[in-house]
């Protein structure tokens, strides 16, 4: 570990590299975990199939590629598809839990969850599968060219801003933007104003998968997936939100590109295999300091 | 609803007789000799399973067709039981029970992976029933003194260690002192990749070479880039990378991402990842074990050399464009079963075990002996270099097709 430490003393310019890759992938991060404040926010239901979602999203673009069709096109067949699936989900499962008490809501998306990976594993196989963007490597011309940024990772982020910004002027100024807000603020109310709850929250919860699978999408493209490599993007998705809170979209990103940040240094420094474990150390923290945050509030109010 | 029920089992009768008739033959003159196996249809071995259940099925074939088993004048057509373990070592070793219990199997094939063999193993041991294994590699399966298990692979701990005497010859050849050539090492924290580790570490010590990094790689790895960062600071002269396909395709990846210019490389599950058709060009050079490979000059008395069972394989069962090296060492558990009966010249299990023991026998996948822990002593783990964009082999020297490239070409 001081070994590492001690790396990245000697040459600073692997410290650049990390935090390009970690921000690049962070914002990935921040789809699948917008798409969890949301729903979480919206009608409290905590989705625990939040990343089987992202996989579902990645096997499009796979997929796509074994015909021949660049992963990119994915993109947009992903985001159908999956808001379709949601949709499905939503009416089939998801109605008939979001009334009742957190466990049953957690116990069907953790259900939900399990038969998305076996059916998965059932129509694709097991095997480890990627997207191939065939994207060139540029390397950054100072450092002694030491650094190099993947073009697809490059992209993936620029794309990421993109779906984000559209997501938030979508809230804003749409219709259904405002409504899913005001459902938000307070269910009764809304439905009292003349709002289509049921319909916000089946929007809502196909909004999600949709924003899950265009993360997804990009995954495929940059890291590798497989049937049951979902619980480690819905752990980082609960971090996230638990850190940054529902409705926030700036928190929620600078949250995302935190985490990956340190998850990259992470694993760099204590090794990959604590890398993960860093994800959940955070999440730890978060908590902790939440706590300590809500002390501190309680004390105040007395 | 009886009506219903009657039809429904002479339907799923009749299904099944049809799955059966593929390899079914007349037995006339021959009676039936049934091997059982439990191994993996269903679950995360699902894929090599079913390789490994075309080629026991093949061997079964072949081995009827040219006249069936003869034992002490006697002549046996082999059939195989198969159950599905859903890849878990807990049901495996259940299923076992059901076969020898149930089912009075008393001749056994082995499940897919290390550790289902590792939950059969203790089962065939209690009941002291042979079984001939041929895919789970862990070192751990053959130091424990099974006395009925008995493997025809190469054991995990040979799966790269040739690397770090082929460096080392490298290096000398170059001038360099082997004291001088780094090592960067990342390994899955599995039996498997520990084993592989526990090798290559042998080596190294007896070689002198030094290690820069030791890193683990986690069991859902998908980023390793922290890793090939330091890498690329180190600048090792040999990088090892074992995680089972995952591993093979993310260090492939990421390998090309990060511009990675190591001059040796070496992975394993290379065919199994696919990294070729995956990733072209970039992954020219590397180096990936594997047991067996069809253009290895092998042969033996029931399939030829190992090219013609290449050819039989594909012309037997669609789909295949390669031969999985699974499917090939399954086949080679099957003969040794056929020529220890014969030896034996009995259906006594303590018999058969004694002419399993004794077995030393050459095969389309190598020659085969068994050293008294179980394990095959007789056949090398075989290093192929990927090279334009092809397998070929170049160590060891008495089987190479072609020169090794070093350094490894980087575009």
């Amino acid at each position: 570990m001081l070994d590492n430490l001690n790396l990245l003393v000697i040459a600073p310019y692997l410290g650049v590299q990390l935090l390009l890759d970690g921000i690049f992938i962070g914002a990935i991060f921040a789809l699948a975990a917008y798409g969890l404040a949301l729903v979480w926010g919206v009608m409290n239901v905590k989705n625990l199939s939040q990343g089987e979602f992202v996989i579902m999203g990645g096997y499009f673009a796979w997929y796509m590629s074994t015909y021949g069709i660049h992963p990119m096109y994915a993109l947009p067949v992903a985001v159908i598809g999956m808001f379709g699936f949601g949709w499905v989900v939503y009416k089939t499962i998801i109605s008939r839990v979001v009334e009742k008490d957190m466990f049953t809501s957690l116990l069907a998306t953790f259900g939900l969850a399990i038969v998305i990976q076996q059916g998965l594993n059932l129509a694709f196989g097991p095997e480890v599968q990627v997207a191939e963007s065939g994207f060139p490597t540029h390397t950054i011309p100072i450092w002694g060219g030491e650094i190099t940024v993947a073009a697809i990772r490059f992209y993936s982020f620029l794309i990421c801003c993109v779906l984000a910004g559209g997501v938030v002027a979508f809230m804003k100024k749409s219709r259904m933007g405002q409504a899913i807000r005001a459902t938000s603020q307070d269910v009764r109310a809304a439905k009292v104003m003349g709002i289509d709850t049921e319909k916000v929250f089946a929007f809502t919860y196909a909004l999600n998968a949709a924003i899950c699978g265009a993360a997804g999408v990009l995954i495929s493209m940059i890291w590798v997936i497989q049937p049951f490599y979902g619980i480690t993007h819905s752990i980082r998705s609960f971090v996230i939100v638990t850190a940054a809170g529902f409705g926030n979209l700036a928190g929620v990103l600078m949250a995302s590109l935190g985490l990956g940040v340190v998850e990259q240094y992470g694993g760099f420094i204590l090794g990959a295999e604590l890398q993960q474990a860093t994800v959940v150390g955070m999440l730890l923290l978060v908590l902790i300091w939440r706590q300590v945050q809500m002390n501190r509030v309680r004390q105040a109010v007395q | 609803m009886r009506h219903f029920t009657r039809w429904s089992l002479a339907a799923t009768a009749a299904v099944a007789m049809m799955g059966t008739s593929q390899f079914a033959y007349a037995a006339s003159d021959c009676k039936e000799l049934i091997l059982g196996s439990a191994i993996s249809f269903t679950g995360k071995y699902s894929t090599n399973g079913i390789h490994a259940k075309n080629g026991y099925d093949l061997a079964v074939k072949k081995v009827n067709e040219t006249g069936g088993v003869k034992i002490g004048g006697n002549c046996y057509k082999l059939s195989i039981k198969y159950y599905d373990d859903e890849s878990t070592p807990a049901r495996t070793a259940q299923l076992l029970e059901r076969l020898i219990k149930q089912d009075g199997v008393k001749y056994f094939l082995g499940p897919y992976s290390s550790a289902t063999t590792k939950a059969a193993a203790p089962v065939v041991e209690k009941y002291k029933i042979p079984m001939v294994e041929a895919e789970g590699a862990s070192r751990s399966l053959f130091n424990k003194g099974y006395r009925y298990l008995f493997a025809v692979l190469s054991t995990s701990e040979q799966y790269l260690a040739s690397t770090i005497a082929l460096a080392a010859e490298i290096a000398k050849k170059n001038g360099k002192k082997p004291g001088d050539v780094k090592v960067a090492m990342a390994f899955e924290q599995d039996p498997f990749s520990l084993d592989v580790r526990a090798g290559v570490i042998d080596d190294i010590k007896k070689f002198g070479l030094k290690i820069v990094i030791d890193d683990k790689l986690p069991r859902d790895l998908s980023d390793m880039s922290a890793t090939l960062t330091k890498v690329k600071a180190l600048k090792p002269d040999l990088l090892l990378i074992s995680g089972h396909s995952k591993g093979a395709v993310t260090a492939a990846r990421q390998i090309k991402e990060l511009n990675i210019n190591t001059p040796m490389i070496a992975i394993t599950h290379c065919e199994a990842g696919k990294i070729i058709s995956k990733f072209g060009a970039s992954t020219n050079g590397f180096l990936c074990p594997t047991q067996w490979a069809e253009t290895l000059s092998y042969k033996g008395k029931a399939f030829g050399s190992a090219a013609d069972y290449d050819k039989l394989f594909k012309a037997t069962f669609d789909g295949y464009t390669t031969v999985p090296y699974q499917s090939a060492q399954a086949s080679a558990a099957v003969l040794v079963w056929k020529d220890a009966f014969e030896r034996a010249g009995s259906l006594d299990t303590e018999k058969v075990r004694d002419a399993i023991a004794a077995t030393d026998m050459k095969t389309f996948y190598g020659s085969i002996k068994f050293a008294p822990e179980g394990n095959n002593i007789a056949k090398p783990m075989v290093l192929r270099q990927i090279q334009n964009g092809k397998y070929n082999v170049v160590a060891p020297l008495e089987w190479a097709s072609s020169k090794i490239e070093y350094p490894r070409m980087v575009k």
